[in-house]
């Protein structure tokens, strides 16, 4: 069956919900209005206001009370509509939700789930655009994952729900309305890099919604007999490089492709862990294809420009080979 | 940066066999020296550069046959610094492309200026370091075509491959083979383009050799003469009187060679003939020319000559008395413009001052093209050589 990375998200809401009693929704606009990208559609008639809450326009304070919920015993999914929003409660994130196992020796746990929509492409200017994934993929005390298939994007919210510690989740908003064949929709796992096409002659390592690019610049390096491995990362923290040095060390050349900017990315860290760990194995330096270093533009052309595209993943493989020009 | 090409060892050659490199990046090379080994149909050839600089990059892999022309190293002029980015090979990983590719001859761009950069050191990555380490495999002999020239996986997997399995030596009978290809090649070439005129002339050799047995006669057996030396300078400085017989019809035009490199045509012993050059003749002693002779006969049969030995002749010439005939008529090797030949010199009834006396005699000949020379000229050619053989101690200087 045809299923969308938006219904899926949904469906996975709506079972969740139905599953767990404890299972409660909340944030702006997920109520009445639905969810800012229709996630929550139809969810408040079948589970009620309770269940279901519209939360006023204060990232700081849903998200805190979401942690609040979370400790008193509920298994809260809180919605936040954008990354970029969210620096508005990284204080509950960084200091108390991450923090609590921690700081209470491990007598307090916070089992909650956060939701955000990341990313570029919808010509949503500097405030509403960035890849901030990478920011907290640096917080210890966290999982973060970032679901690029439709398979994800049901398959994680589960795991994420059973997890005792706090999980964000980066919804990528050019992946809602891509869909894809699946038999059936089943709980996946939040701690395994896939690889979602093998190959032989370079490792392009990605997450997210540049999956879709990096996939799209393989088959165009097929084309070209270049045999690309590409790797989802799926799992920003903690991140399973296990997976992804068995492929560098079949390929021995790697591309990190991250829509968030070049410094201090998660690329930075990938490729950094390749080259410590994979030094010997490696026939070329390391490449990352990244954001070009500006907020975000508003004009298309711009935007498009800015964002990673297959051209360049394409041309950066090739440099990696020594047909550049 | 200098380009150091896959030299055209003689006319009849198009492609050449890399069998050993003598320098390796970074070396300083003069001119004249031998900086590889290349295997031609008709023999293993050392090649000089005449270029003076430092070697900077390996192109062509030892096993490899590439064609006349190829890139196979680069060199970087005295003072010239490294380039920021390396050649670069349109070679994909995995995805070795067949040897025979031309690689363009670009123009040598201007030396970088006085500055004299450090050579940086060579890239090789951590993958193709381990791996050549495992393999035995000296990285510094293998040319790089990764990102930035660097050395890869694939360029020393694709070096011990050829080390592995070394061309397989020729044969005995596919090195004749080969030969008689090449020298068909040239030969019809020779006939098909060559307008050829040939002109006989006897020469008395009662004087020279009168000359010649004196000489030797105070010398020990190694240190003797033989006529064909005579015959050598002779049409040497013959050449340099008359220039058109030295140098090479090109491009629907004459060149006239600067200096006479005369070709002898050499028989081998397994079949086949190579006529490689003894350089600036006129210019050299008897002496020299003799030790020349023999050197370049003993390495001819050994299959070891020099490049320039083979690419550098202006004229030949071919002495076909020891065989007996009395005369040979030359087919001219492309692309040079003239042949003499000597036949058996031998007791001949001659008319001499209107008697009648019996001498020693050559038939000298000259096969020379119509399209550089004519006739009237290449009867004064012969009479010079006649003149020259009749004064030996003007052939002595």
């Amino acid at each position: 069956m045809k299923v969308t990375y938006r219904s899926a998200v949904h469906d996975a809401l709506r079972d969740a919900l139905r599953d767990d009693p404890r299972v409660v929704l909340m944030g702006e606009d997920v109520g009445r209005y639905g969810g800012t990208y229709a996630a929550s559609k139809g969810l408040l008639d079948e589970f009620g206001p309770e269940r279901v809450r519209d939360t006023p326009l204060s990232e700081l304070g849903f998200v805190g009370i979401g942690i609040g919920a979370a400790l008193g015993g509920l298994r809260p999914i809180v919605e936040v509509m954008t990354v970029n929003f969210s620096l508005l409660a990284l204080d509950q994130v960084v200091n108390t939700a991450a923090a609590l196992r921690h700081m209470s020796g491990g007598q307090f746990s916070v089992p909650l789930v956060i939701r955000m929509a990341t990313g570029a492409g919808r010509q949503l200017a500097a405030q509403h655009s960035h890849s901030l994934d990478p920011w907290y993929a640096h917080i210890p005390g966290i999982k973060v994952v970032a679901p690029a298939t439709v398979t994800d994007a049901y398959g994680m919210l589960g795991p994420a729900l059973a997890d005792p510690d706090p999980v964000v989740i980066f919804e990528h908003v050019q992946l809602y309305n891509t869909a894809s064949d699946v038999d059936a929709l089943t709980a996946t796992d939040i701690s395994r890099a896939a690889v979602r096409r093998s190959g032989s002659d370079a490792t392009v390592i990605t997450y997210g919604g540049s999956l879709p690019k990096a996939l799209d610049a393989a088959n165009e390096l097929s084309l070209q007999g270049i045999d690309c491995e590409v790797i989802d990362l799926r799992v920003l923290r903690p991140l399973d490089m296990e997976t992804v040095l068995e492929s560098v060390r079949k390929t021995h050349r790697a591309v990190v492709v991250d829509e968030a900017w070049r410094t201090g990315s998660l690329a930075a860290e990938v490729s950094a862990r390749i080259v410590e760990d994979a030094f010997f194995d490696l026939d070329a330096p390391t490449a990352r294809v990244c954001s070009a270093e500006v907020p975000m533009p508003y004009a298309k052309h711009l935007e498009q420009a800015a964002l990673p595209q297959p051209d360049k993943i394409v041309a950066a493989v090739n440099s990696l080979l020594g047909n550049g020009s | 940066m200098i380009e150091f090409t896959m030299p055209a060892l003689g006319a009849d050659m198009d492609e050449g066999t890399l069998n050993e490199w003598m320098v390796k990046p970074g070396d300083t090379v003069t001119r004249g020296q031998v900086v590889a080994i290349v295997e031609t149909t008709k023999a293993a050839v050392e090649v000089e550069c005449w270029h003076e600089g430092v070697v900077h990059e390996l192109l062509v892999p030892v096993g490899e046959t590439v064609a006349v022309g190829t890139v196979l190293a680069t060199m970087l002029e005295v003072g010239e610094a490294a380039p920021a980015q390396p050649r670069r090979s349109g070679r994909r990983a995995g995805k070795p492309q067949p040897a025979h590719v031309p690689v363009a001859v670009a123009p040598a761009p201007a030396a970088a200026g006085p500055k004299t950069a450090p050579h940086r050191r060579r890239w090789v990555s951590p993958a193709a370091r381990r791996l050549a380490d495992s393999l035995s495999i000296d990285v510094n002999s293998v040319s790089g075509t990764g990102p930035q020239g660097a050395v890869t996986i694939h360029d020393v997997e694709h070096a011990a491959a050829s080390a592995k399995q070394p061309q397989p030596k020729l044969t005995a009978a596919d090195r004749a083979a080969g030969m008689r290809r090449s020298i068909a090649a040239a030969m019809s070439r020779s006939k098909r383009e060559i307008p050829h005129y040939y002109l006989l002339h006897e020469i008395q050799l009662d004087t020279a050799l009168t000359w010649l047995t004196a000489r030797n006669a105070q010398r020990p057996i190694t240190e003797r003469l033989l006529p064909a030396v005579l015959q050598l300078k002779a049409v040497a400085l013959a050449a340099q009187r008359f220039g058109e017989f030295s140098g090479f019809w090109r491009d629907d035009t004459f060149q006239a060679a600067d200096d006479v490199h005369v070709g002898v045509a050499i028989s081998l012993r397994a079949g086949g003939l190579v006529a490689p050059a003894i350089h600036d003749v006129p210019g050299k002693k008897l002496d020299d020319l003799m030790s020349d002779l023999t050197d370049l006969v003993a390495r001819a049969r050994a299959g070891s000559l020099r490049s320039s030995e083979m690419s550098d002749p202006t004229i030949t010439v071919t002495n076909l008395g020891d065989q007996g005939v009395d005369a040979v008529l030359g087919v001219i090797y492309p692309p040079q413009v003239a042949l003499v030949g000597f036949g058996k010199p031998a007791q001949r009834v001659c008319v001499v001052d209107g008697g009648i006396r019996v001498l020693t005699t050559t038939h000298a000949t000259l096969a020379a093209d119509h399209r550089a020379s004519d006739g009237h000229r290449g009867a004064l050619f012969l009479a010079a050589i006649d003149e020259l053989l009749q004064r030996p101690d003007e052939l002595e200087k």
